[in-house]
């Protein structure tokens, strides 16, 4: 769905994503990673278990709510990428997986 | 370190935030600004300090404009404090902060919101499927981590940044597929008085058509006046269908950008306790100001496209006006030097602001979009609440946005209305045959951003019952 | 308009004693200053308590959750009325003796509703609560309802019943005249024989104008609601000695209360988050479920409601003016008791009298 641009572009921060290790560039948003990486969703959703993604990148909509480094109801757009952060698809209410 | 107390304190980053904290601090005030974001730009500038020259130059000299904002912001001895989150505003200008996982409570003289504007929400059916992204989502993307479509994208709605987008993604060798314009046909008729005024901003208009143009070279597929959009996809987007002279057309596609304008983010003004009015023009709810930006709360101040759409440029004169009467108000400048001061920005927020009326009406956005005709189309996207259980809620009886707030659930989840409460509210006018100024809005209340537990009770770790 | 009885105020109390009356051929006319719901009624905890009340409270409180739970025999609706039960934990011996004093004096009046439980009975029951607890007292029968879905439900039936309600009414008088009282709006005149005061925070001023003003304090206590989470927690939760009102909804969103107040202007009708005695609410919490930790608010808000100094409701005849009757003051405590109150005001008003014991509640306490 997406690609970068630069292939060039700065440093590279190693984070998984579902478990899978995969390399974010530095400043980058979880949400770009995500997205960048090919995730076609980033959460289920309490009510009925549909799947979500990004809306809005500013963190307006609450779509990308993800599990990182273990907390749920993350705003992926507001959290730039870490070292080793664990990145998960949220099912529902509050859970990883 | 953040103090407890300012003279002045400024809400966002973006071109009015900036303006205003340069011109205050350079009048010599203690001045903190303070931003969600981790750099300054705001939205329309995201990006700006760390993008390539050649990024810069596919996103337009526009954009490149926010440059030199930002240099003299960073120069001018403002206190910036990015990464931090505001979560509550009152009357009384206390404030409420989130940096780091850390909540603290400050106050201030002044404030200025300056916290911008964002994409207005129209509910379609499919609107939920991942694959469907806000054009300006697109936009962040690309200005902030160079990420663009990799496979086409699929182009919908009305408004100038749809048309910016397009040609953004040109320049960086995106396929657009098409762009689906809603204006309607009617318009064109009705926004035709309102161009000799915008003539006198006429650098809008040949922008505008000079991205026309670049688009129709490169044979990008527009089509106009289209109707009853829909998005189709089992787990994720798949194709896009629509009306289109008279006849039902789809595309495949996995990726599709929408963008019906951009209404103000009112949630701090409101929160605040500031009078707020229906724009029927700009249909969007905004604060009740005065020529200087000050709302009907004193000593708070709002500026830019948070207190009513004027776009970047009057951001800009609009978020120094503020700083001026906020440098009055604490006693730095007299009447007469703030006017004198103020002089040539009013006169060039004037000048920008022609060519608004025109722009408004010419991308009006339908009431028959605005009021989500199809029943099943989810409306409140965090509690899964249709369009067709709001119409029948407001069909019991429940006749403003609160009250079917408190039936239906809609707007009760994690973006706490942000996105439903402009549908919610032409909606039910539309089944009460209301105004949506009289059906109300729903009622902020703090926090604005989410507060853990932890973080509110080490707020206060010595207060005892 | 002639009516039967006009009712003031067009909360919980307002119609349920609607109800009652037109279930009995009553033709009332309930006024309401704003819109349906747009307090007290609408916007408080749910909860549906008998634990811990007032001796004076608990007849009423008896009878109102056997209403409760055949609520949809009343109303039509079950209003989302759940029962897992409530508890009041201790913490330590202390706690523990003064839950069973509690429990030893409710005995004595004859009611066997409150129970005094264990630590294995308490862990067994609440799992999730952090493991310093020594017992609680616990009514089995005690739960929560959607206060909106029941105001909803009551004025729904009450109009079917042929009741007259406006909205956006507000009373600026009331007046005898020929036997009737006569009551003057900002949108319209009524009159009746019978005129009832269920205005909630306002009540006072209804009850100056007929020359009987009471010690009625409004103050708007502060609500907190979280995110939704996975279920872990079935009864409702208080504590002996910290203030605490703790729940988990169906939907998995936390309800976190504790009579903590608000900054309230009453004239504007607007209330002001204190955030000091949240942060006391949130450690409470934090307290009782640690794991609580990095649950995030989404939002908080406080209603406005009607205290009296001696924390139970006025209910009953007026003192001064005859064919007047008051149900107000329920000092943050009156959703559980709505529909039993709504059945006695229409003993009073039909019968002359109520079965259920009303005189401590009587506006004649305050009397100079």
């Amino acid at each position: 769905m997406f690609r970068r641009l630069d292939s060039d572009g700065g440093k590279l921060v190693q984070v998984t994503i579902n478990g899978e290790p995969v390399q974010a560039r530095r400043g980058e948003t979880v949400a770009a990673a995500v997205l960048a990486q090919g995730l076609t969703h980033t959460r289920t959703t309490p009510v009925s278990g549909a799947p979500r993604a990004p809306l809005c990148l500013m963190g307006v909509c609450y779509e990308c709510l993800m599990v990182i480094d273990g907390r749920p109801n993350q705003r992926a757009c507001m959290e730039t990428v870490r070292e080793g952060m664990r990145i998960e698809c949220q099912q529902g209410a509050g859970e990883a997986g | 370190m953040i103090k407890t107390h300012y003279p002045l304190v400024i809400i966002g980053a973006g071109p009015a935030g900036l303006a205003a904290a340069s011109v205050a601090a350079g009048q010599g005030i203690e001045v903190a600004l303070f931003d969600q974001q981790s750099a300054p730009g705001g939205q329309i500038y995201r990006g700006i300090e760390s993008v390539s020259a050649q990024r810069a130059e596919q996103l337009g000299a526009d954009y490149r404009r926010g440059g030199e904002l930002v240099r003299a912001f960073r120069s001018s001895g403002a206190q910036y404090f990015p990464d931090t989150r505001v979560w509550s505003l009152t009357p009384g200008r206390e404030i409420g902060l989130l940096q780091q996982g850390r909540a603290q409570m400050l106050t201030a003289d002044q404030v200025l919101i300056a916290g911008g504007a964002m994409e207005r929400p129209v509910p379609f059916p499919g609107w939920t499927l991942p694959g469907v992204m806000n054009a300006g989502a697109g936009q962040i993307l690309f200005k902030a981590h160079g990420i663009v479509p990799a496979d086409g994208v699929v182009l919908a709605g009305s408004g100038p940044l749809l048309l910016l987008l397009a040609w953004q993604y040109l320049h960086a060798g995106v396929e657009v597929q098409a762009l689906l314009d809603v204006t309607p046909m009617v318009n064109h008729l009705s926004a035709l008085p309102r161009l000799p005024r915008a003539l006198l901003a006429r650098h809008y208009l040949t922008q505008g058509l000079f991205y026309k143009r670049d688009l129709k070279r490169a044979r990008i597929s527009t089509l106009h006046n289209i109707s009853e959009l829909r998005a189709h996809g089992d787990a994720r987007l798949q194709s896009v269908s629509f009306r289109h002279r008279g006849r039902r057309e789809r595309l495949e596609t996995e990726l599709l950008l929408v963008h019906f304008g951009v209404i103000p983010a009112t949630q701090l003004t409101q929160v605040a306790g500031c009078r707020h009015d229906w724009d029927a023009g700009q249909q969007c709810w905004r604060p009740r100001l005065d020529a200087w930006g000050q709302t009907s709360v004193a000593g708070i101040l709002a500026a830019g496209d948070c207190a009513g759409i004027g776009g970047a440029r009057a951001a800009e004169h609009a978020g120094r006006l503020s700083a001026l009467q906020a440098l009055h108000a604490l006693g730095r400048l007299d009447t007469a030097s703030r006017d004198r001061l103020a002089r040539q920005d009013r006169q060039w927020m004037q000048e920008d602001l022609h060519i608004r009326p025109f722009l408004e009406s010419f991308f009006r956005i339908s009431d028959a979009m605005l009021q989500v005709p199809d029943d099943d189309t989810l409306v409140c996207r965090c509690e899964e609440v249709s369009a067709g259980a709001i119409r029948a809620a407001a069909a019991q009886g429940h006749l403003d946005s609160n009250q079917v707030k408190f039936l239906t659930r809609c707007g009760m989840g994690p973006c706490q209305g942000r996105q439903c409460a402009q549908a919610v509210g032409h909606i039910i006018a539309e089944a009460s045959g209301k105004t949506v100024a009289e059906t109300g809005h729903y009622r902020e209340r703090p926090p604005v951003n989410p507060l853990t537990l932890a973080q509110l009770a080490a707020l206060y770790p010595e207060e005892c019952e | 308009m002639k009516a039967d009885v006009v009712i003031v105020g067009g909360g919980l109390m307002g119609f349920s004693t609607a109800l009652h009356l037109a279930l009995r051929g009553s033709r009332c006319v309930v006024l309401e200053k704003d819109t349906p719901g747009r307090h007290a009624s609408g916007v408080n905890a749910g909860g549906l308590r008998q634990l811990n009340r007032h001796p004076a409270e608990i007849p009423l409180a008896v009878v109102a959750a056997e209403a409760w739970h055949h609520i949809r025999e009343l109303v039509d609706s079950d209003c989302d009325a759940r029962f897992p039960g409530q508890v009041r934990v201790a913490e330590n011996a202390a706690d523990m003796e003064k839950l069973e004093q509690r429990a030893a004096l409710v005995q004595s009046l004859g009611y066997r509703h409150e129970e005094l439980i264990g630590r294995d009975e308490l862990y067994r029951l609440v799992p999730a609560l952090a493991p310093h607890c020594v017992g609680a007292l616990i009514c089995r029968g005690d739960g929560y309802a959607r206060p909106f879905h029941a105001l909803t439900a009551f004025r729904t039936k009450a109009c079917s019943l042929g009741v007259h309600y406006q909205h956006s009414t507000r009373v600026e008088r009331v007046e005898q005249g020929g036997g009737d009282w006569r009551v003057e709006s900002t949108r319209g005149e009524f009159q009746a024989p019978v005129l009832v005061n269920c205005a909630g925070a306002w009540a006072n001023a209804i009850a100056a104008m007929l020359g009987e003003p009471v010690p009625l304090t409004p103050g708007a206590p502060m609500m907190m609601v979280t995110e939704r989470l996975p279920h872990f927690i079935d009864p409702v939760v208080g504590a002996a000695s910290r203030k605490l009102s703790f729940k988990q909804m169906h939907n998995g969103t936390l309800l976190i209360g504790g009579a903590h107040l608000a900054r309230l202007d009453l004239q504007r009708e607007s209330t002001e988050m204190n955030w000091r005695k949240l942060a006391v609410s949130a450690r409470t919490v934090l307290a009782l479920f640690p794991q609580l930790l990095d649950v995030r608010i989404v939002r908080t808000w406080a209603g406005v409601e009607a205290f009296m100094p001696d924390h139970i409701p006025v209910i009953g005849p007026s003192s001064t003016a005859p064919g007047v009757f008051h149900a107000f003051g329920f000092s943050a405590h009156g959703f559980q008791l709505s529909p039993v109150v709504g059945r006695i005001l229409a003993e009073l008003i039909l019968d002359g009298h109520s079965e259920l014991p009303v005189a401590p509640f009587s506006i004649q306490r305050f009397a100079a």
